[in-house]
């Protein structure tokens, strides 16, 4: 096959993208990660030359890259989800009471995860029954959930600390291999199962065609409004889980949990090389560019550099990839 | 054809969008084996009729449509397409940013029996029907290749090689000639020609009288969302019936 393809190369026949073609985007996105990754081990050689700050990666990180992955199919269909910080705390506030009320780890595992995936579901819900831009109704129920968690709570905190909490602490957010964090593990296979899910299902063909055009997708029989009611569902059992590794991870439930997650994820996201306009987009782009953003938080301090200058980097490297990845994008498709 | 049921059938389908009429009363029949021209002026109604058999849009109330003698109930794109409905649409249909092998089996991608889809095989597939069925051989059209680098042409090509690869037993052409070279043009009647040897149906519209004429055997006028006409070819001169498309278009009906 490889070799027929080459012979009618030469005259003129049908040829498969170059290299650069398929796989520019990633490689901007990777480009960006180890240009990164050298600066700092020039700058703080000290602390990039040692393995504590990789296994700090792979403790926080997580946290916003479980929900950055998930949020990438959404992005895809084109929309988005603001409201996933405040999933998070409901869900694992639902946690904390079914717990406190029965003694049940399961069910109260079971029913956060359940929470979050109907909280999800009632986005996506929201977004194609009325057909409002999900920008403008998921800030609503945003709102809306986190004011039923504080008001559930009452505005307080839970320990997380019990002996009996133990095991799934351990499961969760234990270390194995080498210390590495649990989360990070969950971290990987979430983008296994979501890359599987999205480039080997017909739910994730839907996904790129609903993002791609929607009326096209219609006329050949595929149900967008369910496509985007899953993806919402699936964001929010990501956001229920983020928020229970984020809470074991520290022991206690903040009931403001999630907080200063949400540009962390979308940062990630379009990072990554998903694109703002729908219809293309990767998770293992979003998996890096989700430590990307992780690396350059814990970077600046470790370099020397004012911490006030996070932000400031931050943002240039933000605002340097997507222009990047725009150029190459015109470049791919002419 | 007698004795043999329509393979599909509208029984007094009207279609209203908000204030504006668009079908009234359309009763429709394409038999087995049948290629049916539908001709009409811009805003007649045609597109919107395609919509409603390709179950796209619902008909209003009191509408039906009856697929080879069985009244349909709950028609949707996909029923359609599993019976054996393909259409190749004016707008193309096509997801320009996605690779060639997602547009062709757009809604209806292979699977293996867990579920998974069998990528390696769409591709192979979109590759052989594309130069095979097509001819296609620029360097644009290979599976992985995005439709957006490809030309007007080609774009169709994927369009009409989708119908074909699904075997469908109703394919409905709306206006798959516009913006083609003469020679695409040419690949596109001889499709419809192949599609009457293969003993399928087929509803073909286009602006252009020239190319309905030869292809089809029975001609229906639609005007201002009313049939107003109906022909076998045997019954009319192809300057009769343009005779007629003025008379038409003047007075909105047919008879003089």
């Amino acid at each position: 096959m490889a070799k027929s393809e080459e012979v009618k190369a030469k005259d003129n026949a049908a040829r498969p993208p170059s290299f650069w073609r398929r796989f520019g985007m990633q490689f901007g996105i990777w480009g960006v990660g180890i240009g990164i990754w050298l600066i700092f081990v020039f700058t703080a050689s000290e602390a990039f030359t040692s393995k504590d700050i990789y296994l700090a990666f792979a403790s926080s990180t997580p946290i916003f890259a479980l929900m950055a992955i998930p949020l990438t199919l959404i992005v895809i269909t084109g929309e988005i989800d603001l409201s996933f910080p405040s999933v998070m705390a409901l869900a694992t506030a639902s946690f904390t009471k079914i717990y406190s009320g029965t003694g049940n780890i399961w069910l109260g595992l079971a029913m956060a995860l359940f929470v979050g995936t109907m909280c999800g579901y009632f986005n996506g819900w929201l977004v194609t029954y009325f057909a409002i831009p999900s920008l403008v109704i998921t800030i609503g129920t945003g709102f809306l959930f986190r004011g039923i968690e504080l008001a559930w709570m009452n505005g307080s905190g839970v320990g997380l600390t019990d002996k009996e909490l133990a095991s799934v602490a351990n499961v969760l957010v234990g270390r194995s291999f080498f210390g590495i964090a649990n989360q990070f593990w969950w971290t990987v296979l979430a983008t296994i199962v979501l890359w599987f899910t999205l480039n080997r299902t017909k739910f994730g063909a839907h996904v790129f065609l609903t993002g791609d055009n929607k009326i096209s997708a219609q006329l050949m029989g595929v149900n967008v409004n369910k496509v985007k009611r899953r993806t919402f569902a699936i964001m929010g059992f990501f956001a229920a889980l983020a928020g229970l590794v984020a809470s074991f991870e520290v022991s206690y439930f903040w009931p403001t949990l999630g907080d200063g997650l949400l540009m962390n994820s979308i940062a990630s996201v379009f990072l990554g090389g998903t694109s703002v306009f729908g219809g293309i987009g990767t998770v293992t782009g979003t998996f890096v560019g989700a430590f990307i953003i992780g690396a350059i938080n814990a970077g600046i301090v470790a370099s020397g550099i004012n911490a006030f200058y996070t932000q400031v980097f931050f943002g240039l490297v933000i605002i340097i990839s997507v222009i990047m990845q725009a150029v190459i994008s015109k470049r791919i498709k002419r | 054809m007698a004795g043999q049921a329509p393979v599909i059938q509208l029984k007094n389908v009207s279609k209203t969008f908000g204030e504006v009429r668009s079908l009234s009363g359309v009763d429709l029949e394409i038999y087995p084996g049948e290629i049916v021209g539908l001709l009409g002026d811009n805003g007649a109604g045609k597109s919107t009729l395609v919509k409603i058999i390709m179950g796209f849009h619902k008909p209003d109330e009191g509408g039906e449509i009856w697929f080879k003698g069985e009244k349909i109930t709950e028609w949707s794109v996909e029923k359609a397409r599993d019976l054996g409905i393909e259409t190749i649409y004016q707008e193309r249909a096509l997801c320009e940013l996605q690779p060639i092998w997602r547009n062709m089996f757009m809604g209806r991608e292979i699977k293996n029996k867990y579920g998974k889809l069998d990528v390696a095989k769409m591709k192979s597939e979109a590759s052989r029907l594309m130069s095979e069925h097509m001819g296609f051989t620029s360097t644009a059209v290979h599976p992985d290749n995005s439709v957006l680098t490809m030309s007007g042409g080609e774009k169709q090509g994927v369009a009409i090689t989708r119908a074909l690869y699904f075997d469908a037993e109703l394919v409905i052409l709306d206006e798959p000639t516009v913006g083609l070279s003469l020679s695409e043009t040419k690949k596109t009647l001889d499709f419809i020609q192949s599609i009457k040897k293969s003993g399928r149906s087929a509803i073909f519209i286009d602006h252009n009288i020239f190319h309905i004429y030869p292809a089809v055997d029975r001609m229906v006028v639609l005007d201002r969302g009313k049939v107003v006409g109906n022909y076998k070819k045997s019954e009319i001169t192809i300057d009769e019936l343009i005779e007629s498309m003025y008379r038409v278009a003047r007075t909105g009906s047919i008879k003089e």
